[in-house]
């Protein structure tokens, strides 16, 4: 697989619903009330029931996977968590809108992707960035 | 209150094993959307070259964020948990998680200090086999927002 500086992964775009948020909280044991329970989340001064930072942080990642086709490529990923997804009870969701570029080729036969999320116009993560292996 | 700095420094060793099993690595790949054959079967797992099948990249957060909670709920460190976010993520993956792996977990607190009125916790934790072969570093900042 060639990467060169600049090259664009495919984007992915997720409408995030609530049932994936109670999927996603099964799954990763994260049962923080604010990611399903409305009232909750309003009590505690948030607009609405908001996505957890880590689905956000998976879906990028998948992003990456799919287009290495190999998941065991991802070396390294990290994110900043710069503002919540906030997910409506119905059936559109949230959409949450990744985009990739490659920001650096290194010698050691890895590759710098440098990661965009966007939701509602903004980004949602900041210093996005996952190291894969070229081969 | 602020969070106490004598914490820095503080090391909490592994308090259980995690065994990785197909049905979780399964399960979690579902809830995030990914249909990549390298998490559910064994055989396109054993083609690319592992042992078995493969777990996506932000897996560990199951383990991960449960240490990080048996930290902050130590009611010495001072941390309100109502008022904690997190701030941070970031894995280093020395060898992909697979099924059939026992993992420990052991967290360092790295840093703590207080910025613009808000608290900030840095950890990591070494993710290693039961055997002690290092499969994962975790980072994370978490931050807990001033009154």
């Amino acid at each position: 697989m060639s990467m060169n500086v600049g090259d664009e992964l495919p984007g992915l775009s997720v409408h995030v619903t609530r049932d994936q948020l109670v999927r996603y909280a099964g799954a990763s044991l994260d049962f923080n009330p604010i990611h399903w329970n409305e009232r909750f989340a309003t009590e505690v001064g948030l607009p609405n029931v908001i996505a957890h930072g880590m689905l956000t942080m998976a879906l990028g990642g998948r992003m990456i996977s799919d287009w290495l086709g190999d998941p065991g490529r991802v070396v390294e990923y990290g994110v900043r968590f710069t503002r919540p997804v906030v997910v409506p009870d119905d059936a559109e969701g949230a959409l949450v809108e990744f985009t990739g570029k490659i920001g650096e080729v290194r010698d050691d036969g890895t590759a710098r992707v440098d990661i965009t999320a966007k939701f509602d116009g903004k980004t949602v993560l900041g210093k996005a960035q996952a190291v894969v292996r070229v081969a | 209150m602020p969070l106490d700095p004598s914490f820095i420094g503080r090391t909490y060793p592994p308090t259980s094993t995690y065994e990785v099993s197909r049905a979780k690595i399964a399960e979690f790949a579902d809830a995030i959307g990914d249909d990549s054959p390298l998490y559910r079967d064994p055989a396109a797992a054993e083609a690319a070259g592992y042992p078995d099948v493969i777990a996506p990249p932000t897996f560990l957060t199951i383990i991960n964020l449960a240490s990080i909670n048996a930290i902050v709920a130590d009611p010495e460190l001072g941390l309100d948990y109502s008022r904690m976010v997190h701030g941070d993520q970031r894995f280093t993956h020395h060898r992909p998680v697979r099924a059939g792996d026992e993992l420990r977990l052991t967290t360092h607190i790295d840093d703590i200090f207080v910025r613009a009125g808000n608290d900030f916790l840095s950890v990591h934790a070494d993710v290693e086999t039961v055997d002690g072969e290092p499969v994962c570093t975790t980072y994370a900042q978490l931050v807990v927002r001033g009154e």
